[in-house]
């Protein structure tokens, strides 16, 4: 076992999903018994193919599975010793968690200052002026775009729905796909300045990827889910040299290049499920 | 920025704190407050037909406005809010008569009791949206109207019931002039507090309720909380607008306060602009003036020799209500956003004139 790997276990989870099964609409399951924990201060990211069930598992953590007629039946989540799956998702963004959600989802009617004010709703104190200077120091040019957040570009819009999670002082931030719709410049520098927030600020990331590429490269564990299930978990290096995880998610394994159609019929055999 | 006249084109906002102040620019700033004064010196220079339509403006534009948050800000519905401004017109009255309670005091105690039937009709917002919320607001039209109709201790039932005028430190506002001050203060008052309130953390959450209720909610926003409030700021509008109307007349009665009465503010916020507050004043001040325009139209008309024939002296009555609908219909196609966003364009063409884009 690696350094990173004792290490991990060691800390005591600041959040844990225990073996969760979550049911849309009483009929349709899409988790079938999900646990992963996330330690206070690392990056976690959760990984998988489409329809693997890794946004509803930031949905059941969130608490906005309600909305979509969908229900933890079996399994507990919690936070920081606090049973929270719960919990309506307004209650659950008190208690430390606040999620980034896909497709950014900024309020474009207003301007960013507003966006970023509404994000620390959930406060009352004196020092809402000085953390949207912290933002701007994470994010500089945010600063120059006055006017509607609507026209702002998508790469500044995923920055602004990063800068008004940080506004609320959370915890632990959930990001659902950060890197979605921007250019590969952009990911990487989105990427850049999350995993400095994650420095700087301490604050624990749940990080939702499709791009496992940059996903691995700043997390410190990873978790990939298949099918409504968890297939495979290990410390970064270890998911890194995994050659089913080449194979599937990093493009090419360190075997010779095969032809388009052995590749797919090899796949086609070789399933974790 | 700092010259009154010469502007520069283009976005010449440079901070955060020029994007969020309630006028533009001083040039705007200072032309409201200029034209605040000389509305105060109106019933000097028009004649007394003149201010009763500013008076019906200034009653209705408070009443609108609360709709436009209602509708335009939080992105709810209500076919109810001809039935609150009643509401609160003979609340006010009745506090009056049976309490003795001092008429200015009444006008913002009706506004409260308004308030909470309001967020009493509004609560089946926190669980339906669109068009069955706007069915539910329907049925608190009619509930309310058969209130007034059956409520004898409160709107004196089918006789309507007497608002005595507002009386301030022995002066009283009998006349149009004078209640036209007090119509003129309350509406600059509604106004800048409607415009405030929009820019506070409030207002802030009613926005993000109307435009994506999911991620309001998991930024921490009770959204039931804020639908709630939405309808209990907009009857609270209407019911402030309804006293002023009920101690500007002196007697309220059910019958105005009709279906047709919601769907006209609607229309009169539809016609300025959802969600935007100097929107709802243009779309007021465009529904009291337009039967007046095409009343002064009509009487043009007989003077010709149009005006000789009997069919056309006939028909300009039912012409003129046809055109109000014509008109409407003619904004909602050429100038759907309303007409703050036609005071925009126009602004933007005079100021590049003559090298338009």
């Amino acid at each position: 076992m690696s350094q990173a790997a004792v290490k991990i276990q060691q800390a005591s989870p600041l959040l844990s999903v225990n073996n969760i099964e979550v049911v849309y609409d009483e009929v349709i399951q899409v988790l079938r018994g999900v646990s992963l924990d996330v330690p206070e201060g690392e990056v976690v990211t959760l990984l998988g193919p489409n329809g693997a069930g890794k946004s509803t598992t930031l949905k059941a953590i969130s608490g906005l599975l309600k909305t979509e007629d969908g229900e933890v039946t079996r399994g507990d989540i919690t936070f920081m010793g606090e049973r929270i799956d719960k919990k309506n998702a307004e209650d659950v963004v008190r208690s430390g968690i606040f999620q980034v959600m896909e497709g950014r989802r900024i309020i474009e009617d207003m301007t960013s200052i507003e966006n970023l004010k509404l994000g620390a709703y959930t406060r009352n104190d004196a020092q809402i002026n000085q953390d949207i200077e912290m933002v701007f120091h994470y994010f500089p040019r945010l600063k120059e775009r006055t006017g509607l957040a609507g026209y702002l570009s998508g790469g500044e819009q995923q920055m602004l729905a990063i800068g008004r999670a940080l506004m609320a002082r959370p915890k632990m931030i959930c990001l659902d796909e950060p890197s979605m719709g921007l250019s590969p410049l952009l990911v990487k520098e989105v990427f850049g300045i999350i995993e400095k927030i994650n420095k700087d600020q301490g604050i624990t990331m749940l990080l939702v990827e499709q791009n496992a590429n940059y996903a691995l490269k700043a997390a410190d564990y990873g978790y990939i889910m298949e099918s409504g299930k968890i297939v495979l978990d290990g410390t970064q290096e270890q998911l890194l040299s995994n050659e089913d995880v080449k194979e599937f998610y990093l493009g090419g394994g360190n075997e010779e290049r095969k032809s388009f159609k052995n590749l797919k019929s090899y796949k086609r055999r070789k399933r974790w499920l | 920025m700092s010259s009154l006249t010469m502007r520069p084109c283009g976005d010449f906002r440079t901070s955060y704190k020029q994007d969020n102040t309630i006028f533009e620019t001083k040039t705007i700033r200072y032309a409201a407050i200029l034209s605040i004064i000389a509305l105060c010196f109106a019933p000097l220079l028009v004649d007394s037909y003149f201010i009763t339509l500013l008076i019906q403006i200034s009653y209705l534009g408070i009443a609108a406005l609360g709709l436009n948050i209602l509708v335009g800000y939080t992105g709810q519905i209500s076919l109810g809010h001809g039935a609150f401004f009643g509401f609160g017109a003979f609340a006010s009255a009745w506090l009056n008569t049976s309490f003795s309670i001092p008429v200015f005091l009444c006008i913002p105690l009706a506004g409260f009791l308004t308030m909470g039937v309001g967020m009493m009709f509004g609560a089946p917002a926190a669980r339906i949206k669109g068009l069955y919320l706007a069915i539910a607001t329907l049925a608190s039209q009619f509930i309310i109207e058969d209130f007034f109709a059956r409520a004898e201790w409160f709107s004196g039932g089918s006789a309507g019931s007497m608002a005595e005028p507002l009386n301030l430190f022995g002066f009283v506002f009998d006349t149009d002039q004078s209640f036209y001050y007090v119509a003129l203060f309350s509406l600059v008052f509604m106004f800048i507090w409607g415009c405030n309130l929009m820019r506070s953390r409030d207002g802030r959450a009613f926005v993000a309720v109307r435009d994506h209720y999911l991620s309001a909610e998991i930024m921490g926003v009770k959204l039931n909380k804020y639908r709630l409030l939405s309808f209990g700021v907009s009857s609270f509008y209407a019911g402030i607008g309804g006293a002023l109307y009920a101690h500007y007349l002196g007697y309220v009665s059910a019958e105005g306060f009709t279906i047709f009465m919601s769907v006209q503010f609607l229309a009169m916020i539809i016609i300025g602009g959802l969600g935007s507050i100097k929107g709802t004043l243009m779309g007021v001040i465009f529904m009291v003036f337009l039967p007046e325009a095409l009343e002064g139209g009509v009487g043009l008309m007989k003077m010709t020799d149009w005006g000789n024939i009997p069919m056309v002296v006939d028909g300009l009555a039912y012409i003129k209500e046809m055109a109000i609908g014509l008109v409407i219909i003619g904004f909602l196609i050429f100038e759907p956003e309303g007409l703050a966003h036609r005071w925009t364009q126009i602004k933007n063409y005079w100021k590049f004139y003559p090298f338009a884009y």
